[in-house]
């Protein structure tokens, strides 16, 4: 293993791998990634690929329509055959009360100052979209078919393949043990495989970071928590967009080949790394998607599988450098949605590394970790 | 079945090829999680229960290792197959 590298990224999720390659696409030599793993093992594999541009506040609206504006050729540019299977079949967010009706209306005010044409559905339009809607209680929705899903797995190897053409060195099953830290600086990574001595860390160890970041003696405000999602069998076409409850806290979509994914959080999980899977679950998402969406309830469940999210105080990411050491970018704490704002995180995190002008200039100040002691939250109402 | 035929189909479910599997191996994807996730094999209706066996036998030809030394992927529950409405119906404890 390389013993010398300009910089060196933990994590090969879709973010550290990203950066990689985005760091390489800039003439950048000498970058060596880590993964404790394999290749999309962690949240990466494990997320429900949605890519959602729906949000209610005017960052996480940057980084997300930045992020699909990539996607959409972003396998041409990474030279992947394969494509990276992306797909545009929207986004379908069921409203159930009045104040939150007044919120997706103020949403939509905001994502069309975006140029985002989202659409507030009334509720005999909502069957038009998905017509297996449940309209019990149903007062409309919000709905925008340019949101969509696509692969986590050919995105974060098509993005490998780029980066190892371009110089990078991958050392997969390769753990973080510690650092060697010189006046608030890390000078060299201890891994389970040997020294790297290093001019430049990237922090991007998803439900790990903030233990990877302890180990350079910087408290991160973030918590890892499990998060699970089954699967079904492929059955018939049933409905295409995305569709997330808000009132219900879940998510479920029909793949392109059928089979139905569906997740939902657990107010009472406990924080950590645990990723068994639980019963409870199940019964839990059965219950909910099929009193939204009752036609689902005859597809029956193949795998379920858990991962973890990495959740900050408000919910949004945490980039650039902590004030304790002046060498470590953190790109973390995406609270569940890290894959879909891959493209713009990683070009920032790379821009920052370099030296260049940011794509989204404010993120410099309104994304660090210091907006906490500050008080500065970037305060997301429309998170699941 | 003849795993040295290219053709030869490994994952029903998915449609998967031991071409097809070979090719994620020598691009460095050499673990059956990561074959998984890359080509669907596994992910099916079956959930590996015809394929996996297979599966690890082109990993263990393609690296020229004994079939023990592969690492072995996470069964994930359920066992069998099971409809969500009667999951829904059942009370939601773990026992």
């Amino acid at each position: 293993m390389k013993n010398k590298a300009s910089v060196v990224i933990i994590g090969g999720g879709v973010i550290g791998v990203a950066t990689a390659y985005e760091l390489a696409l800039r003439g950048v030599k000498d970058i060596v990634l880590v993964e404790k793993n394999t290749l999309f093992s962690g949240a990466t594999a494990r997320c429900g690929a949605g890519v959602r541009q729906q949000w209610g506040t005017e960052m996480n609206l940057r980084l997300s329509i930045g992020s699909v504006k990539r996607y959409e050729t972003l396998a041409e540019e990474l030279e992947y055959p394969h494509g990276i299977e992306f797909s545009q079949t929207g986004y379908f967010m069921p409203v159930y009360s009045e104040k939150q009706q007044q919120q997706f209306e103020k949403n939509i005010i905001l994502q069309r100052k975006f140029g985002l044409d989202v659409q507030y559905l009334q509720p005999n339009e909502c069957r038009s979209v998905v017509p297996i809607v449940s309209l019990d209680g149903l007062m409309g929705a919000a709905y925008y078919d340019k949101d969509g899903y696509l692969s986590p797995f050919h995105t974060t190897a098509a993005y490998a393949g780029a980066a190892i053409r371009k110089g990078v060195t991958i050392e997969k099953r390769t753990e973080v043990l510690g650092f060697v830290m010189e006046n608030e600086r890390i000078v060299c990574v201890k891994t389970s495989k040997g020294d790297i001595f290093c001019d430049t860390v990237v922090n991007a160890a998803g439900g790990w970071s903030q233990e990877i970041a302890k180990m350079a003696g910087v408290h991160l405000p973030l918590i890892s928590e499990r998060h699970q999602i089954l699967v079904t069998e492929p059955i018939e076409r049933l409905f295409r967009p995305m569709v997330m409850s808000f009132t219900h806290g879940f998510y479920t979509q029909q793949e392109p080949n059928g089979p139905i994914l569906m997740g939902v959080g657990d107010p009472n999980e406990p924080k950590g790394t645990n990723m068994d899977h639980s019963y409870h679950f199940l019964h839990t998402v059965a219950s909910l998607v099929t009193s939204v969406l009752p036609a689902v309830g005859k597809a029956r469940v193949v795998r379920q599988w858990s991962g973890l999210y990495n959740i900050s105080p408000d919910k949004a990411p945490i980039l650039g450098l902590p004030n304790e050491v002046n060498n470590m970018f953190l790109a973390v704490g995406f609270s569940g949605h890290g894959f879909m704002v891959a493209p713009m995180v990683s070009e920032i995190t790379a821009q920052m590394i370099t030296g260049e002008e940011l794509s989204i200039p404010e993120a410099r100040y309104k994304l660090d970790v210091g907006r906490y002691d500050r008080g500065e939250l970037i305060v997301e109402p429309s998170v699941v | 079945m003849n795993l040295k035929d290219d053709n030869t189909i490994v994952c029903r479910c998915a449609d998967v090829t031991v071409g097809e599997i070979k090719e994620i191996i020598r691009k460095g994807y050499t673990t059956l999680d990561e074959i998984k996730r890359l080509t669907r094999a596994g992910m099916g209706q079956c959930q590996g229960k015809t394929c996996r066996n297979l599966l690890l036998q082109v990993i263990a030809n393609e690296l020229h290792v004994p079939v023990t030394e592969i690492e072995l992927s996470r069964l994930r529950p359920p066992s069998v197959t099971i409809p969500l409405e009667l999951l829904a119906k059942e009370d939601g404890n773990e026992e």
